[in-house]
């Protein structure tokens, strides 16, 4: 238990020191590299509850595809620090609401449990037994029987998103040259070279 | 005193000198792999390749080494002093860090967690970090364009991969990298009346994803013939432009490092691991590292030959490569594979 709670701590003090980075760094690049150290030290949180299979995906999902994204952005752009500063200020309001609700809610939940510790016992599909059963099966047994219409619409949500992104952005530009692998294979001696017999001195 | 020492000092020591051990063989393995790479490469020219260090040139990667931190490591003046630093050191760590969950031989793993394969995917993800720092931090214009040009590549590529292994895990029923090759030892072949042999791997029954996963590691791996990050004729040497001695080193390390995990990784997955090739007395007798270490090896010459014989693609051609063609094939193959393991019972 005591190694346990040591990288509790160690995770936990990291992820929030480098939360706390993410706002501080001046530069944004920066900025972007402690939010993956936050990601990283979540995922090893996951871990320590048990669950592996989230605690890597998180890895692979956020850190590895969606930070690369933002890093990609923000390396892109030329952002001007001192006009973002002057109006941070008009984004506190929103920025307070924000943090308020997730505070709220997690009040709501670990008072929750902290209330009736039984509560967790009441819920559809309790936490299997970790021991008999990887979570990785445990949560595909869920996600695809008891909640498989709500991984389909999910799965539809993302579909429109990812069909707007390429309408947005696609652009068809008429006057460039393309590559066409199918003709290129396509092509045969016979379509392709002309034999002519050019008599000698002659020329074409 | 006793119960500390017993729970928490004495499994460390063991556990650190277990690590030390795997490292130093694995750089060992590597030193040899990168020399045998550019053997074969100069065989495959007609060229003698390195053979003056050490009878055939077999120390030639320890001068190499030597040379390379003996050297006056060099920042430019303009460069992102941290983040240079820490790139090619972030590259190296999880190139290591990966091998802590691949498993040599029945049981010779430091961490056999659930989630192996998985583990694996994640931190060969995170190795897009150790490029795009280096290239971002070096504030110059060639190592840029490489390291944009080679996060979008492995980005591309790891969505190929991820379906490749979740065909592989379909079959298997296993995230557990120990699983998936011991679920090797009855397959195809035995399926058909014979005894336990090459036939099982999935090699065969996967045939079309063994292909695409091999294609993929090289892309993955940016080497040739998909090297564009480091397209010497475009980009002078990528990402790695402004490094230097040791950081270099690293990279290079680093980049190797992925390259053997790759080799590895087929060897799990579609090699039947450390599995002998027929189930015969005499082969079963040979230790299962031994078979591990052939397979690899077998995987990584591929590797090198294709680096000596294959002309680089165009850039173009890589992202329709991966996106056109390898995404559609492995996404059917996952949906076809998913429905012949249900309908015939097999899963």
């Amino acid at each position: 238990m005591g190694l346990q709670a040591l990288f509790f701590y160690l995770f936990a003090f990291v992820a929030i020191a480098s939360a706390f980075m993410v706002i501080w760094a001046r530069n944004p690049v920066h900025s972007v590299l402690f939010l993956i150290l936050t990601f990283f030290n979540a995922a090893g949180l996951f871990l320590l509850t048990g669950a592996e299979f989230l605690a890597m995906i998180l890895l692979v999902v956020y850190v590895g595809a969606v930070a690369v994204l933002f890093l990609f952005v923000v390396m892109m752009l030329d952002i001007d620090f001192t006009k973002l500063r002057s109006t941070a200020l008009e984004y506190a309001p929103v920025g307070a609401l924000i943090g308020l609700i997730l505070a709220a809610e997690l009040i709501v939940v670990i008072g929750g449990s902290v209330i009736s510790p039984e509560i967790g016992k009441s819920i559809a599909n309790p936490i299997p037994d970790l021991a008999t059963r990887t979570n990785t099966a445990a949560l595909g047994d869920q996600l695809y029987t008891t909640y498989v219409y709500f991984f389909q619409i999910a799965g539809l949500v993302l579909l429109v998103a990812m069909i707007g992104a390429i309408v947005l952005t696609l652009r068809h530009r008429t006057n460039i040259k393309r590559q066409d692998i199918a003709t290129q294979v396509a092509r045969t001696p016979e379509t392709a070279v002309e034999v002519v017999k050019v008599k000698p001195g002659q020329g074409l | 005193m006793d119960t500390f020492v017993s729970t928490y000092v004495w499994p460390a020591v063991i556990m650190v000198a277990q690590s030390l051990l795997l490292l130093v063989c694995l750089l060992l393995l590597i030193a040899y792999f990168l020399l045998a790479d550019r053997k074969i490469w100069a065989a495959v020219q007609l060229r003698r390749g390195p053979n003056v260090v050490g009878p055939w040139g077999l120390f030639q990667s320890f001068a190499d080494l030597l040379k390379f931190v003996f050297k006056e490591p060099v920042i430019p003046a303009g460069a992102n002093k941290g983040v240079f630093l820490l790139a090619p050191l972030v590259a190296v760590t999880l190139a290591l860090a990966t091998w802590a969950v691949v498993p040599l031989n029945a049981g010779w793993v430091m961490a056999n967690i659930n989630v192996g394969i998985l583990y694996v995917f994640a931190i060969s993800s995170l190795e897009v970090y150790g490029i795009i720092m280096g290239g971002w931090a070096s504030n110059s214009k060639y190592p840029f364009l490489g390291a944009l040009r080679s996060a979008a590549q492995m980005v591309s590529y790891e969505v190929s991969i991820g379906f490749v292994i979740v065909t592989v895990l379909l079959c298997v029923g296993s995230l557990n990298l120990t699983d998936i090759v011991m679920a090797q030892h009855d397959g195809l072949g035995t399926r058909l009346g014979l005894p336990a042999s090459f036939l099982d791997w999935h090699w065969l029954s996967l045939f079309p994803m063994f292909i695409i996963f091999f294609i993929s590691a090289l892309a993955e791996t940016n080497r040739p013939p998909f090297d564009l990050p480091e397209a010497e004729s475009e980009l002078v040497a990528g990402f790695m432009v402004e490094y230097g001695s040791t950081p270099y080193m690293m990279f290079m390390l680093g980049e190797y490092s992925a390259i053997v995990l790759m080799c590895a990784l087929t060897t799990i997955l579609f090699l039947g691991g450390w599995l002998p090739p027929v189930d015969v007395w005499f082969l079963n007798w040979v230790p299962g590292i031994v078979w591990f270490l052939i397979k690899a090896s077998l995987v990584f010459f591929m590797f090198a030959m294709v680096k000596a014989f294959v002309p680089r693609y165009r850039y173009d051609q890589l992202m329709r490569l991966g996106w056109k063609v390898f995404l559609p094939i492995s996404l059917a193959m996952v949906i076809i594979t998913a429905f012949v393991l249900k309908f015939m019972g097999w899963a």
